[in-house]
C-alpha cells in the first residue's frame, strides 16, 4: 500500500522556442526560480516548426502532458508565426480529444525572455492540474505502436 | 523501435558537466555518466564521462582527444544553456576534426540542477535529458555555415552621447555611418545638462565638439528629425526604411544665420529641450550648437500651417530656405550592422502625487533643475524659484523618486545619487542656500565618486536619511509659512522630521522610452520586464543582442552614466568593426530545403513563410526556398502536407527522436509496470 499512496508525478514534455520560451526557461534557471521537475523541454527554433506528430508521438511514447509554448503574439522571432502555432494547438487539442485524451493534457503557454517567474509558476500550475488527471488513459500496447510520420507516409 | 535490431552506426562520447557544484551540487553527475555508458550503448555510446568543467581547456581536450582516440562521430555534451556554451564546444569538435554540428548540448543546469531541489528526480530528468540529446544527435548530419558578405555600413539609432560616441568610432574607422535621431538635433539627454559629474565640466563643451566631428565626417550619413519604420534582412545585410521628417526648411540653401527663429511670431513653450521652462518660436532648433544648424518648422505650432497666413520666415530668410511644401521622405539604406542607442525617458514626477510636482509650484524635476543651473538656460544659469526671481534659502533634493519603489519602479536607475551629490555642490556653489538630501542609501561605486561624495559632506551638505513621505505647503509649526515641508522619517535618528525650504529637486528616475516595445519589435530583439533592451549575456556579452547584426548602446540596456554610455558605445562599435573586417560572416546553417520529388506543388508552404522565402516555378510546378532568405523557422517544415520539405539542424527525425530520448526511461517504467 506504501506504494499507493506516492503522488502520481505525470511526465510531460514541453515544446520552446529559441527566442522567447527557451530564454525564458534559462532565466527561471539562471534565477534559481524553482519549479516541478516533471518537465523535458525540446528547443525548436519556433513554436512555427510544431509539427502536430511531435505532439502526437510524445503522447504514444507514454508523455502524460505535453505543453506548448513561444514567444507572445506580435512577439515572435519570425514576425507572425507563433500565430501559426496558436491555430495549430487548438486543432490539436480537438483531435486529441477526439481520440479521447483529455483536452487538459495538452497547454499553451506565450513566455517572453524575461519572464522566467512565468514560466516555472505556470509549469508548477500544470503538473498539479496533470497529476489531478491521472496517467494518461492510453491502451498499454499502443504505447508500442510506432505513430506514422508524414514521411512514411508519402514515401 | 526495438532497440537490438541492428548495431549502431555512429560512435557517440557523452560528457557530462559537473559546472564545479552549479550541477554536481544537485545531479548525480557520476551515475549519469555510468547510466549513459550503459544503457544508451545500444543506441552508440562508447564513451561517456562525466568532468569537473566541460568548458575549460582541459575538458575539451578531453572531448578532443577522445574524438581522435576513439574515433567518434557524435558528441553530446550535457552541460549548460546552448545559449551559453553551444559554440564553445561546436569549436572543441571542429579542433578535432569534426563537423562542428554533430555536436549536441543539452542543457541540464539552466533546465535542470538550478531550478529543482529534488535530488532524485533531478538527476532521473537529467538521464533522461542526456538519452534525448544521444537520439537525436544520431541524426545530425555535417552542416557547412552559410557564409554571406558584410554590407560595410552601419545603422546607428538615436544621436544620443552612446550613439554619437560609436558613430565616430566606426566612421573614423572608415566604414560608413547613418546615424538616425528623432530630434532635430543630436546630442541626445546630454546637451540639455549643466555640469556632469564628478568632475563638474560642462557638459555642452565636452559634447559639442563630438556632435560637430559627426556633423562634418565624410563617412557619417547624418538623419535627424528621422525616424526608422522598418527592417528587413538579416546579419550583414538589413535593408531599414528610414521616415525623413519634412523640416521645410531647404538644407542645400540654409546657413544656419538664425533670422527666420528671430523673425517668426509664434512663441512655444520648450517642453522638450528646456523641459517646459523655456520657450522657442514655431520654426527652431533646439538648442544654439545644434548639428545640423538647419532649423524645422514644427507645423502643429505654426500659423502658417494653422491659419494659412504668416510666412513671416520665408519673406525674411536671405537664402529662400524655407519651403512650405516639404513632405515627409521615404529611403531606404543597405546596412550590415544595427546599433540601438535610443537612450531613456524621465520619470514623470508627477506620479507620485505626495511630492506635489505639477501642484507645487517650487518643486522641481531634476531636468528642470539642470536647464535652471545651465548659463544656457531660460534663467542663464541663475537658480531662482518659479516666480523668476527669488533665490531660494534652502533646498531640498530628493533622492530616488520613483526608483527602489515598488509602487512605480524596483530598479535603481544608477545615476540619481551622483545627479543629486552634483545638484547640492551648484546650488552650494551659486546660491550658497542650506542643501538637504533626502537618500535610502547613497550609491557613489564608480572612479572618483566617492570621494566627490566626501566632498559635497565637507562642503556642509545635509544628509538626511529616509524617504521622503510627503512634501507640502500647508503650514503647521512657526516657521513654516510660504516654505514646502518635506515629511520625512530621519531613520538614523529614528524620529519624524518636518523640514520646511524654498525649493525642492526631485531626482526622477530613469525609464525606458515610451514605444521601446514597438521599437524592439521592429529590430527582432527582446526587453526586460521593466522595458529594457536584453543583452546576449548580462556579464560576458553586455552589447550584443539575440539577434546576429543588432547591437544595443547606453541607457537602452539600463540606466546608466556618460562614462558607461560611451564604453558601451565604444565597445558596440568595436564589435562591428571586428565583424565589418571579417568581410563575411557565417550565419547558422538552419534552413528549410524542398525535396522535389516530394512537392505537390500545392503552395501552402508559400503563404506561410513571412520572409517570402519560397518561389514557386510555374514551369515545374514545384516550391523552392531560397537559402539566403529563409530564417529557419521551419513553420513550412511543419505545415507541408507532403512531408517534402525538411529543416537542417531541426529536422523531424532528430525532434521524433529527441521525444523518444526523453521518454526512454518512462517507457522502461512502463513496460516494468506492465509486466508486473
Amino acid at each position: 500500500m506504501t506504494e499507493e499512496t506516492k503522488p502520481f508525478e505525470p511526465v510531460m514534455i514541453g515544446f520552446t522556442c529559441n527566442w522567447c520560451s527557451y530564454r525564458a526557461a534559462d532565466m527561471a534557471g539562471i534565477s534559481r526560480m524553482k519549479y516541478a521537475p516533471n518537465v523535458r523541454l525540446i528547443r525548436l527554433m519556433c513554436s512555427g516548426r510544431l509539427d502536430p506528430t511531435f505532439v502526437f508521438k510524445a503522447f504514444a511514447g507514454g508523455a502524460d502532458a505535453v505543453l506548448v509554448s513561444g514567444c507572445h503574439p506580435g512577439d515572435c522571432h519570425y514576425a507572425t508565426q507563433n500565430y501559426k502555432a496558436m491555430r495549430r494547438f487548438y486543432l490539436m487539442k480537438r483531435v486529441l480529444n477526439q481520440l479521447g485524451i483529455e483536452s487538459g493534457r495538452i497547454k499553451l503557454l506565450w513566455a517572453s525572455a524575461a519572464e522566467g517567474q512565468i514560466f516555472a509558476n505556470e509549469i508548477t500550475k500544470f503538473v498539479e492540474e496533470v497529476r489531478a488527471l491521472g496517467p494518461l488513459n492510453w491502451n498499454k500496447t499502443s504505447a508500442e505502436i510506432p505513430v506514422e510520420t508524414k514521411e512514411e507516409v508519402t514515401a | 523501435m526495438s532497440s537490438e535490431d541492428k548495431k549502431p552506426k555512429e560512435r557517440i562520447g557523452v560528457y557530462i558537466c559537473h559546472c564545479g557544484s552549479n550541477i554536481a551540487g544537485v545531479v548525480n553527475v557520476a551515475d549519469v555518466s555510468k547510466w549513459a555508458g550503459d544503457n544508451l550503448a545500444n543506441q552508440g555510446v562508447v564513451v561517456s564521462r562525466d568532468y569537473k568543467f566541460m568548458c575549460s581547456s582541459l575538458g575539451q581536450e578531453l572531448i578532443q582527444k577522445d574524438i581522435k582516440e576513439q574515433k567518434l562521430t557524435r558528441v553530446v555534451v550535457a552541460a549548460c544553456s546552448p545559449h551559453l556554451h553551444e559554440p564553445t564546444f561546436r569549436t572543441a569538435c571542429k579542433g578535432a576534426g569534426m563537423n562542428p554540428y554533430l555536436c549536441e548540448l543539452v542543457s541540464i543546469r539552466e533546465q535542470d540542477s538550478w531550478v529543482h531541489t529534488d535530488k532524485i528526480a533531478a538527476t532521473e530528468k537529467a538521464k533522461a535529458i542526456v538519452a534525448g540529446g544521444v537520439s537525436r544527435v544520431v541524426h545530425h548530419e555535417p552542416l557547412i555555415p552559410l557564409k554571406v558578405p558584410i554590407h560595410p555600413a552601419t545603422l546607428i539609432v538615436g544621436g544620443g552621447i552612446a550613439g554619437i560616441q560609436a558613430t565616430l568610432e566606426i566612421a573614423d574607422a572608415g566604414f560608413p555611418v547613418y546615424l538616425v535621431e528623432r530630434e532635430p538635433s543630436i546630442g541626445g539627454h546630454m546637451a540639455q545638462f549643466d555640469k556632469t559629474f564628478p568632475t563638474l565640466d560642462c557638459s555642452a563643451c565636452i559634447l559639442t565638439p563630438k556632435m560637430v566631428l559627426v556633423g562634418n565626417h565624410p563617412n557619417v550619413t547624418l538623419l535627424t528629425y528621422s525616424e526608422v519604420q522598418k527592417v528587413d534582412g538579416y546579419v550583414g545585410n538589413f535593408t531599414v526604411t528610414i521616415r525623413k521628417g519634412a523640416r521645410y526648411v531647404k538644407t542645400a540653401d540654409c546657413t544656419g544665420c538664425g533670422i527666420c527663429w528671430e523673425k517668426c511670431p509664434k512663441k512655444v513653450i520648450d517642453d522638450k529641450f528646456e523641459a517646459g521652462l523655456g520657450y522657442r518660436k514655431a520654426v527652431y532648433t533646439p538648442f544654439p550648437q545644434a548639428v545640423p544648424k538647419y532649423p524645422v518648422i514644427d507645423d502643429i505650432n505654426c500659423t502658417y500651417f494653422q491659419k494659412g497666413t504668416c510666412k513671416a520666415c520665408e519673406k525674411f530668410c536671405p537664402t529662400n530656405a524655407i519651403d512650405f511644401t516639404q513632405k515627409d521622405e521615404i529611403m531606404t539604406v543597405e546596412v550590415g550592422n544595427i546599433i540601438l542607442a535610443t537612450g531613456w525617458d524621465l520619470f514623470d514626477a508627477r506620479r507620485v502625487p505626495n511630492y506635489g510636482y505639477g501642484r507645487l509650484a517650487n518643486v522641481f524635476t531634476n531636468m528642470e533643475f539642470e536647464r535652471l543651473s545651465n548659463s544656457a538656460g531660460p534663467t542663464g544659469g541663475n537658480i531662482v524659484l518659479r516666480d523668476g526671481k527669488t533665490t531660494p534659502k534652502s533646498v531640498g533634493i530628493v533622492h530616488c523618486v520613483g526608483s527602489r519603489d515598488k509602487n512605480y519602479n524596483n530598479y535603481c536607475s544608477a545615476i540619481c545619487c551622483m545627479q543629486s551629490l552634483k545638484f547640492a555642490h551648484l546650488v552650494h556653489e551659486k546660491t550658497g542656500a542650506t542643501v538637504y538630501n533626502f537618500y535610502i542609501d547613497i550609491r557613489t561605486p564608480a572612479k572618483a565618486y566617492d570621494e566627490f561624495y566626501q566632498r559635497i559632506i565637507e562642503e556642509g551638505t545635509l544628509f538626511v536619511r529616509g524617504k521622503v513621505a510627503e512634501i507640502t505647503d500647508a503650514a503647521r509649526n512657526p516657521g513654516e509659512e510660504g516654505k514646502l515641508i518635506i515629511q520625512v522619517e530621519d531613520t538614523l535618528v529614528g524620529k519624524q522630521r518636518r523640514i520646511p525650504v524654498d525649493m525642492v529637486i526631485l531626482s526622477s528616475g530613469l525609464e525606458p522610452r515610451a514605444g521601446s516595445k514597438e521599437v524592439a519589435k521592429t529590430f527582432g530583439i527582446s526587453c526586460s520586464a521593466d522595458g529594457w533592451y536584453i543583452e546576449r549575456h548580462p556579464k560576458l556579452d553586455p552589447v550584443a543582442t539575440m539577434t546576429e547584426g543588432v547591437y544595443i548602446a547606453g541607457c537602452v540596456q539600463g540606466p546608466k552614466d556618460i562614462p558607461a554610455s560611451v564604453a558601451q558605445g565604444a565597445a558596440a562599435a568595436a564589435r562591428i568593426l571586428g565583424k565589418i573586417q571579417q568581410k563575411e560572416i557565417a550565419l547558422e546553417p538552419i534552413r528549410a530545403t524542398v525535396i522535389e520529388e516530394k512537392c505537390s506543388g500545392c503552395r501552402i508552404c508559400n503563404t506561410m513563410c513571412p520572409f517570402s522565402a519560397i518561389l514557386f516555378h510555374e514551369d515545374t510546378m514545384v516550391s523552392e526556398v531560397n537559402p539566403a532568405l529563409c530564417q529557419g523557422c521551419g513553420t513550412c517544415v511543419a505545415a507541408c502536407p507532403a512531408g517534402a520539405i525538411t529543416g537542417t539542424g531541426f529536422s523531424n527525425e532528430q525532434i521524433l527522436s529527441q521525444i523518444d530520448g526523453l521518454l526512454l526511461l518512462t517507457l522502461d517504467k512502463k513496460k516494468e509496470a506492465a509486466v508486473a
